[in-house]
């Protein structure tokens, strides 16, 4: 490639970027910053139904920007944030929520988590209780010798040598 | 003690096994199927100028005393030319009126389209900024909604209607509110 090309193409690139539409909320004018902070708090907690993992407030997509300007129609209109979220989940339901509301079909999800952690506990108590000392643990006397001899020597080949350098903790 | 044991041994693959038939079973389902709400709920009011005619409206008052398909389309929407024939199909039958529903499209190139593929609505609502879609919940073209004769909504079904949606979904579900009628 020319050096010469390159600026060129890269001028070109940078057009094409530029020329294609982006969303942001600099267009939405509020009579006050609160109700500014109130906008931006609500649409943070809006799930854009298209591109299910991104909130209405960071989505580019086309409905992501007609939900953004309903929910700034009814907050300029003075309706309530509770007002609000009611209208958009008795449209798109709990979905449009990122978090999903306590109700009993929701039970599962909210609740499983703890129970399962409260039966898994139950059972490891369970057989933590249950474990006897069988004797089994208890050291013979050879044993015993055999542990000292090993523990001695340890401590012998440590003494006369220098520590070794503490490895270096990698980042 | 020695079937006791067996099974504490296979207790965690059995629990193994289960997961993965969930996670099986959940990689099966589409996330952009969301349920609608409106299910079972009377249709919102609305008042649209019909995409034909701008002096004609098309209002919720069409969709009462007749089974309706209420059908979301767009001409950029691809999926909708895949259903098309569909419709054209579908509009032939006379048990039901199919009305669409023009959403976030330019009325010269729906109607080129009407036009060059041919119309399967009986009529057709013009909503070019979704002030109506949003009362539907419609998030997507193309969304098909069975209306019956009392305006309620049965069924929502999202992406294009192809012949096994048709026999599988939605002929049953016609095929029972006109029974009842």
């Amino acid at each position: 490639m020319s050096p010469l090309i390159r600026p060129l193409l890269f001028a070109a690139l940078l057009a094409v970027t530029a020329a294609a539409p982006a969303y942001t909320l600099e267009e939405f004018k509020f009579d006050s910053p609160a109700q500014e902070q109130e906008f931006r708090a609500l649409i943070a907690k809006l799930r854009c139904l298209v591109c299910q993992n991104e909130s209405l407030a960071g989505s580019q997509a086309e409905l992501a920007q007609d939900l953004r300007n309903e929910v700034y129609r009814m907050l300029r209109a003075g309706q309530s944030e509770d007002e609000i979220l009611d209208f958009l989940v008795a449209r798109y339901g709990d979905f449009v929520l990122y978090d999903p509301p306590l109700k009993p079909s929701t039970y599962v999800l909210w609740f499983g988590p703890f129970v399962i952690i409260g039966v898994a506990a139950f059972f490891m108590v369970r057989s933590v209780l249950r474990r006897k000392p069988t004797g089994d643990d208890a050291m013979s006397d050879a044993e015993r010798e055999r542990l000292r001899t090993l523990l001695d020597t340890d401590a012998d080949i440590r003494a006369g040598e220098p520590s070794p350098p503490t490895p270096k903790q990698s980042i | 003690m020695a079937m006791s044991k067996s099974v504490r041994y296979l207790t965690p693959l059995i629990v193994f096994a289960g997961l993965v038939v969930l996670l099986v079973w959940g990689l099966g389902q589409d996330p952009r199927e969301v349920p609608s709400p409106l299910i079972g709920k009377p249709v919102p009011t609305f008042s649209l100028p019909a995409l034909e005619d701008p002096d004609r409206t098309v209002s919720d008052a069409d969709l009462k005393g007749k089974i309706s398909l209420v059908n979301v389309w767009a001409s950029w929407c691809n999926s909708c030319r895949a259903e098309h024939q569909a419709l054209m199909v579908l509009s032939e039958i006379p048990d039901f009126q199919i009305v669409g529903l023009n959403w976030k499209d330019e009325a010269t190139d729906a109607l080129r389209v009407l036009q060059l593929t041919g119309n399967p609505y009986d009529l057709n609502g013009y909503d070019p900024d979704n002030t109506v879609g949003i009362h539907w919940g419609v998030y997507g073209a193309p969304e098909t909604f069975v209306v019956d004769q009392e305006g309620i909504i049965r069924y929502k079904h999202i992406g294009p209607i192809d012949r096994e949606v048709w026999e599988q979904k939605l002929q049953p579900l016609v095929a029972e509110l006109r029974a009842r009628s």
